[in-house]
């Protein structure tokens, strides 16, 4: 892990991409392990002690990522990560009831998967209505509102946005579907560890939970389901029976310990470690905004995760930034398949032309991000674009 | 403490390989998004490359071959459900997640018999090939998890094929157990778990051709070339590609572990010539014996040897807590009582002759047991 000393002794290069993936925190390694080497038994095997402890294991995680959300323990299904949680809530859900309410609204700013979710239930037959956001990133209540109709399934809507960490609001989104008797899904990919989420507040159905995301390990996420909401699901893995046959497969202890353990350490630290964030987003805008002018903040100023910094840089192209800050692990994008370079569609959804989209880097800071790291990266960031300008 | 055990339960899951754990735990370190463009990124992304390379030859493939996935259920639901066929052929004793997701699909389905072996009888799968009309797929596993036995593949696929019948082979539990050689196989399709050859679980592959038609089942970020979306889990990828390349280097050692097994199923024959050994006249993986101890049902026998520290099963480890009679067994026509008698054994690159024979000592001694009780209570 890239700790710092408090000198500015600074190690390159300075990772500031924590909306693509999160350091593994050590405790949580340190949890793993045991499951990976001598606890390696296969939770499902009822006949002996390997499968007993290992099944003991993936439980008492199903029960910390239950307490950081407020869910209860059966409420939260293991899977693959938070793109399979997502595709398992809105085609599990949309197969199972299309023939009757066979509408969706889901918002433009949506992680790919989401959208393509929904978009795979299009050529399935339901209608997709997919929401506009305001230029600050946010979805409009009322838009949430009208678009729902009687034949409404479902309404998705991700808690905050990975490429310019808008936090949407959800318990305003979940108060009108419960209202509306719609079933209401949050992509939460980005949020939960990181600003509170609460499940009831949130007034979400399914709520879908990332790994990665949160200084777990990749390869894993749970999907909350709401008990009371009812819903019945076609699943998406079909065969053992497993996660009462919602998500069949193996279930990987070492993985859901890991989540387990990413999640009880947010529990206790996020907090302290949103401020701290706060403050270091605040200095990072204005040392690099004090430095140079054509500068901005993509998404709501202050209705936002603070680990998240978008900003577009006036007269340059971030590609080209890019290759001049070499010190800095940073992103144009969201991190898919970043093979195909074309301009984010969350930067044209809040009304960015093609230039000022192409002039944006995001800027992900986290857990392990340190003061001097701000500074270095700062210095480098107005240097670069200083360049950029003169070119 | 586990350690202590006899741990005889492979096929459920293999002892993770300490080579794998060594790699996964540099890794985990290390950190990455493989879709990253920086320099973090672009390291991780070697690494998906390697590993993938390495679960390539695993089975004789390129790596543009290989899709990875969560895991074998995985593969299996995305053949099954994803190639386009409007029909599936699946035998009786595959896995749950093939019929399990033949059931679910929707799709119209015929299931193979088997003879009391455990193979499917090609004249059978030939009529059926011959009644079908549309695009369909044949998902027929190469290794069963209960029994070992060997199902003709090759023979199948030719078969499947002359039909234009797409196929799709399970080979979750014979990968690492036995050379497979995909081109030679003839499959579309094929499925591999990374925990059941000594990776971590969590992680499985889809192995298909060029040309085998595939939309995905997981949408979104585009990963996998398209194919199965989701940020990479590269620590259990890296762990799977490592285990790859032991398990076939390991391959011919592992043959080896059939003359444990043969031995042990000898023993029990001659101790109790009542006893049977299912599929032990079949072609078999070598590691795998299931078989019966007349008047003793399963569950006393699981309770007593775990007693004895040795680990073994009933049958398939699935959704938990779940008893009832093995399909795999009823297939073969095996009836009450016998099929519930029936412990599985299976070794792994871990095992030694002394474990197994820990076991047949504590088989041996309650199958005495027992018989000398119900010889008493006849009396």
């Amino acid at each position: 892990m890239t700790h710092v000393p408090a000198d500015g002794n600074i190690k390159l290069p300075i990772y500031m991409d924590y909306q693509a993936t999160t350091p593994l925190d050590e405790r949580v390694l340190a949890a793993m392990m045991p499951y990976l080497t001598e606890k390696f038994g296969n939770p499902h095997s009822t006949s002996h002690s390997f499968g007993w402890e290992a099944a003991d294991a993936v439980e008492a995680a199903r029960g910390k990522i239950a307490a950081l959300v407020g869910a209860e323990p059966e409420e939260i299904y293991f899977t693959s990560g938070a793109t399979e949680s997502n595709n398992m809530a809105i085609k599990g859900l949309g197969r199972r009831y299309r023939d009757k309410r066979p509408h969706i609204v889901t918002v433009a700013t949506e992680h790919k998967c989401v959208l393509e979710s929904a978009a795979a239930m299009n050529r399935e037959g339901m209608s997709v209505t997919v929401l506009g956001v305001g230029s600050d990133g946010m979805v409009d209540i009322g838009a949430v509102e009208d678009a729902i109709t009687d034949e409404t399934l479902l309404v998705s809507v991700m808690a905050v946005n990975n490429e310019i960490g808008v936090i949407q609001p959800l318990s305003e989104i979940g108060q009108i579907c419960r209202k509306r008797g719609v079933a209401f899904h949050s992509d939460a990919a980005q949020a939960v560890g990181k600003i509170p989420i609460e499940v009831v507040e949130a007034g979400v159905d399914l709520m879908s939970i990332s790994g990665h995301k949160i200084y777990g390990p990749k390869g894993v996420g749970a999907l909350y389901v709401r008990r009371k909401a009812r819903l019945d699901f076609d699943p998406l893995l079909s065969g053992g029976g497993q996660e009462k046959g919602l998500r069949s497969g193996t279930l990987a202890p070492a993985q859901c310990v890991g989540l387990g353990e990413a999640c009880a350490i947010a529990d206790q630290e996020y907090k302290d470690e949103a401020v701290r964030l706060e403050r270091l987003f605040k200095h990072f805008v204005e040392s690099v905004g004090g430095r140079l002018e054509g500068v901005k903040l993509n998404g709501h100023r202050t209705c936002r995760y603070h680990g998240n910094i978008n900003l577009s840089f006036e007269g340059t192209r971030a590609d080209l930034l890019l290759s001049s800050l070499r010190g800095l692990a940073v992103s144009s994008s969201a991190a898919c398949a970043s093979a195909a370079r074309e301009p984010s569609y969350v930067l044209r959804a809040i009304g960015l032309d093609e230039a000022s989209a192409e002039s944006s880097l995001r800027f992900g800071i986290g857990r392990f991000t340190t003061d001097a790291e701000i500074d270095y990266a700062a210095d480098a960031v107005v240097a670069a674009v200083q360049q950029a300008r003169k070119e | 403490m586990p350690r202590e055990n006899v741990y005889l339960d492979c096929n459920a899951t293999a002892v993770v390989r300490p080579e794998v754990v060594e790699a996964m735990a540099q890794l985990l370190a290390e950190g990455g998004n493989p879709s990253s463009v920086h320099q973090a990124g672009r390291r991780a992304r070697g690494r998906l490359d390697d590993a993938r390379l390495q679960v390539a030859e695993l089975v004789g493939v390129k790596p543009g071959d290989v899709v990875f996935t969560s895991g074998g259920s995985e593969a299996n639901v995305t053949a099954l459900t994803r190639s386009g066929a409007k029909r599936l052929i699946v035998s009786a004793v595959e896995h749950d997640s093939v019929l399990e997701t033949a059931k679910m699909s929707g799709l119209p389905y015929d299931v193979l018999p088997v003879d009391g072996d455990g193979r499917v009888d090609l004249e059978v799968l030939e009529r059926c090939l011959k009644s079908v009309a549309e695009p369909t797929l044949l998902s027929l596993m190469l290794a069963n998890n209960e029994t070992g036995v060997i199902q003709p593949l090759a023979e199948a696929a030719a078969l499947a094929r002359g039909h234009e019948v797409l196929v799709h082979c399970d080979a979750v539990q014979a990968a690492g157990k036995i050379p497979i050689d995909f081109e030679s196989l003839g499959a579309d399709y094929l499925s591999l778990s990374a925990h059941k050859i000594g990776g971590p679980m969590g992680v499985g592959a889809l192995i298909l051709r060029e040309a085998s038609p595939l939309t995905p089942l997981i949408r979104g970020g585009g990963q996998e070339q398209g194919r199965r979306a989701g940020t990479e889990n590269l620590p259990g990828i890296v762990g799977f590609g490592v285990a790859a390349a032991s398990s076939k280097k390991g391959l011919a050692e592992f043959a080896l572990l059939s003359e444990v097994r043969d031995r042990l199923e000898s023993r029990v024959k001659a101790e109790a010539p009542d006893a049977t050994l299912f599929g032990a006249n079949a072609p078999r993986l070598p590691n795998t014996s299931c078989l019966s101890m007349p008047g003793v049902t399963s569950e006393i026998q699981l309770i007593d040897f775990d007693l004895a520290g040795i680990c073994v099963s009933s049958g398939a480890a699935c959704s938990s807590g779940r008893v009832r009679a093995s399909h795999v067994l009823e297939a073969m026509g095996v009836e009450a009582p016998a099929s519930g008698e029936v412990v599985r054994v299976s070794l792994g690159w871990s095992t030694t002759s002394q474990e197994v024979d820990h076991f047949f000592t504590a088989w041996s001694t309650l199958y005495n047991r027992s018989r000398k009780k119900s010889e008493s209570s006849a009396a």
